[in-house]
């Protein structure tokens, strides 16, 4: 709740950069562009060509927005593991939604994405807020149930790009400005997301709630609703996720997605979001994504066989956790230490 | 005060038999007996009506199949009980498949590639243990982390290339049965490790104080508990199961991969809960868990004999996983409401007329 206090009070720039300088998303984004220089040190082809730079901003993006909705499901103190269910399930399902109306409009299936990915969400959430039962083992469940209704769906069938229009297949592609348009869905995402977070009403209700949730309810704030919402926002998020998977890959089998729900909870963790909820915020997430996925392409550039990659991920989560612990624990120590000095 | 103290003891001594459920009530009336008796059922309805279920083949496959889901289920229903997790433990098996795999590649005899395998499972629950209870950290996150950790490890070590070369004495022995019978030889370790683990868990005070962490850390902690060492071991202990385990799947499968048993945690951790684990901590017996594992591979292997895909089974046991929970907590809240609507109708929030 500390950023709270310090949004209401009136801050000069300079004071604004010091906190930006110490803000735990900072340590994150330097050992992303530590990553990146190291590997355009050995290949300037990594950020200096065209292809490099486009790939740098494009590859991450799809995971980042399925980060962004895990992200917002911790802060409120639960667990999703289902979204890489609904990444999978909402990209099959675009690919059918196209092959069924050859004519749709991509926007509709845009917001059919959104809407399937919100429904899925939708029963998450509910049956978490109203079976009361912890989340981790709801999600667990339907992880298996919307996994297996997309293998059942789509067999050994596969949708190929040329069942896709040319103008949907032209969004995982085009770019603007130098920028792929993916990128900028994807922080477009990520800034609304981080706004309603940190600046509204509700949005603070959802850190009330992962700080402590029977405070949060005795104080009158609508845990129930919040937290079939924040489901809901994940949800869409992911399906969100399952529209740019299909325009970005072309082709989507039953497998697509699989795994990410671990991809995007590490994503998280790394970014200083606490697995217990109530800290962090999905910028953290976002450049989480980002560094997940950048130093998988770095790794073999610098001479570190890609097979050691998960490896790698593995130590920058166990490290990322390691830190936060340290720091809450000098702060910990700090805050004892002026309440001390004061008597 | 001396008044109500005399009137105390002139009663007759107050026993707990006297305000419990009746023996059998409170044997059969609970979530481990629905379970069992759910499984008695999946498996009537599968030998009646599923062609080559009743056979002994099935059963022999059955049994070797889930042996590393059943062994591996023990140690984590331990560690949820204290409201911990272990996610790695898929990863565990993985890297001490692919030890075993490097140990003979390397020369090694059987016996001493599987304790190596053995002992890096060792290592793998020190780390996850250590993380857990020396640094403080919450273990769903720190097991995210190894869970990526170990299994990048043995992809690492090994790369897309798997080996295949190990003594033959020792895969026919993963693969034999208990002469005369259809049974696997593998439950004859599985029975041993289910005495210790199901007599330690009910029957030692260690036990018992894994419910009391799993209730409550600062009850616990003050009854004298050592928690922090208490989770340790168990982490070390799940870390050697999965070892174990990596070593069985081995050489069943006669092939040492990086990517060996990729996504069984959440199977496991499925069974665990499916078998009346609470993820909250606290509850939970080792015959539901034993019940759970079964349960699952029971409905997999009766589903795939009678031609209904691997698919539609996930649907089912993540469909079932779901219903007992929620079940639970709403037969907890109609108990709640019957409780409140029996002390409405007396008048008060009594509890005597509940005893008869």
């Amino acid at each position: 709740m500390t950023a709270t206090m310090e949004a209401t009070e009136k801050r000069s720039p300079l004071a604004g950069l010091a906190h930006l300088a110490k803000a735990r998303e900072t340590g994150i984004a330097i050992a992303l562009i530590a990553v990146i220089v190291a590997a355009t040190l050995v290949n300037p082809t990594f950020l200096f060509s065209a292809d490099g730079f486009r790939d740098l901003l494009l590859t991450p993006s799809i995971l980042m927005v399925t980060a962004v909705g895990v992200g917002v499901v911790i802060i409120t103190g639960n667990v999703d593991l289902s979204v890489g269910s609904v990444v999978g399930l909402v990209a099959y399902m675009t690919g059918r939604l196209f092959i069924a109306f050859p004519d749709i409009n991509p926007f509709f299936v845009f917001l059919a994405g959104l809407a399937a990915g919100g429904l899925l969400g939708l029963i998450n959430g509910s049956l978490v807020a109203f079976g009361k039962v912890p989340a981790m083992v709801i999600t667990l469940g339907t992880l298996y149930i919307y996994r297996g209704i997309n293998v059942a769906w789509a067999g050994s069938d596969r949708i190929n790009a040329s069942d896709m229009p040319a103008s949907f297949l032209a969004l995982g592609t085009q770019d603007i400005l130098g920028i792929p348009v993916l990128t900028i869905i994807a922080v477009v995402v990520l800034v609304v997301a981080a706004w309603y977070l940190r600046n509204l009403r509700s949005g603070r209700e959802l850190y009330a709630m992962g700080s402590d949730a029977d405070a949060a309810h005795l104080y009158g704030l609508k845990v129930t609703r919040n937290v079939i919402a924040a489901f809901v926002v994940c949800g869409a998020l992911a399906g969100m996720a399952g529209v740019l998977f299909a325009a970005r890959y072309g082709t989507v089998s039953s497998n697509a997605g699989y795994g990410w729900e671990l991809q995007a909870i590490g994503s998280a963790v790394i970014g200083g979001i606490a697995i217990s909820g109530g800290v962090g915020t999905v910028w953290g997430a976002a450049i989480g994504a980002y560094l997940l996925l950048t130093i998988n392409r770095a790794l073999p550039i610098i001479g570190i066989q890609d097979f050691w990659q998960r490896a790698v991920v593995g130590i920058l989560i166990i490290g990322a956790i390691v830190l936060d612990r340290v720091l809450a624990v000098r702060q910990h120590r700090r805050l004892v230490e002026s309440r001390e000095g004061v008597k | 005060m001396s008044a109500a103290a005399i009137s105390l003891t002139d009663q007759p001594a107050r026993e707990y038999k006297a305000y419990q459920h009746p023996l059998w009530r409170r044997l059969l009336f609970n979530r481990e007996a629905a379970f069992i008796g759910l499984l008695v059922l999946v498996l009537v309805w599968a030998s009646l009506f599923v062609d080559n279920f009743a056979s002994p083949l099935t059963l022999t496959y059955l049994i070797r199949e889930i042996a590393p889901i059943l062994f591996i289920a023990m140690p984590m229903a331990f560690i949820i009980i204290t409201e911990e997790i272990d996610l790695s433990v898929a990863s565990t098996l993985g890297l001490a498949s692919v030890i075993t795999g490097l140990g003979v590649q390397a020369g090694w005899p059987l016996p001493l590639a599987g304790g190596a395998a053995i002992l890096v499972g060792v290592i793998a629950g020190v780390i996850n243990g250590s993380l857990v209870t020396f640094v403080g950290l919450p273990s769903l996150a720190v097991t995210i982390g190894t869970l990526a950790l170990f299994r990048g490890i043995a992809v690492g070590l090994l790369g897309t290339t798997a080996i295949s070369t190990f003594p033959d004495f020792w895969t026919d022995l993963a693969r034999a049965n208990i002469p005369a019978t259809p049974i696997p030889v593998i439950i004859i370790p599985f029975l041993v490790l289910l005495a210790v683990f199901a007599t330690v868990l009910h029957f030692t005070p260690f036990g018992r104080s894994l419910y009391t962490i799993g209730l409550n850390k600062e009850v616990a902690s003050f009854s004298g508990i050592n928690v922090g060492m208490t989770k340790f071991w168990l982490f070390v202990m799940s870390g050697a199961v999965s070892g174990l385990a990596g070593v069985y799947f081995t050489l069943l499968y006669n092939n040492a991969r990086g990517d060996n048993a990729i996504g069984m945690e959440l199977q496991i951790i499925a069974a665990v809960l499916l078998g009346g684990v609470s993820i909250l901590g606290g509850r939970g017996a080792m015959h539901g868990v034993i019940a759970g594992v079964f349960l699952i591979g029971v409905m997999s292997s009766a589903l795939r004999l009678a031609g209904v895909t691997s698919d539609i089974i996930n649907i089912i046991v993540g469909t079932v996983l779901i219903v007992s929970v929620v079940s639970a907590s709403f037969l907890a809240w109609v108990r709640t409401k019957r409780i409140a609507a029996i002390g409405r109708k007396k008048g008060q929030a009594g509890s005597s007329g509940e005893s008869a």
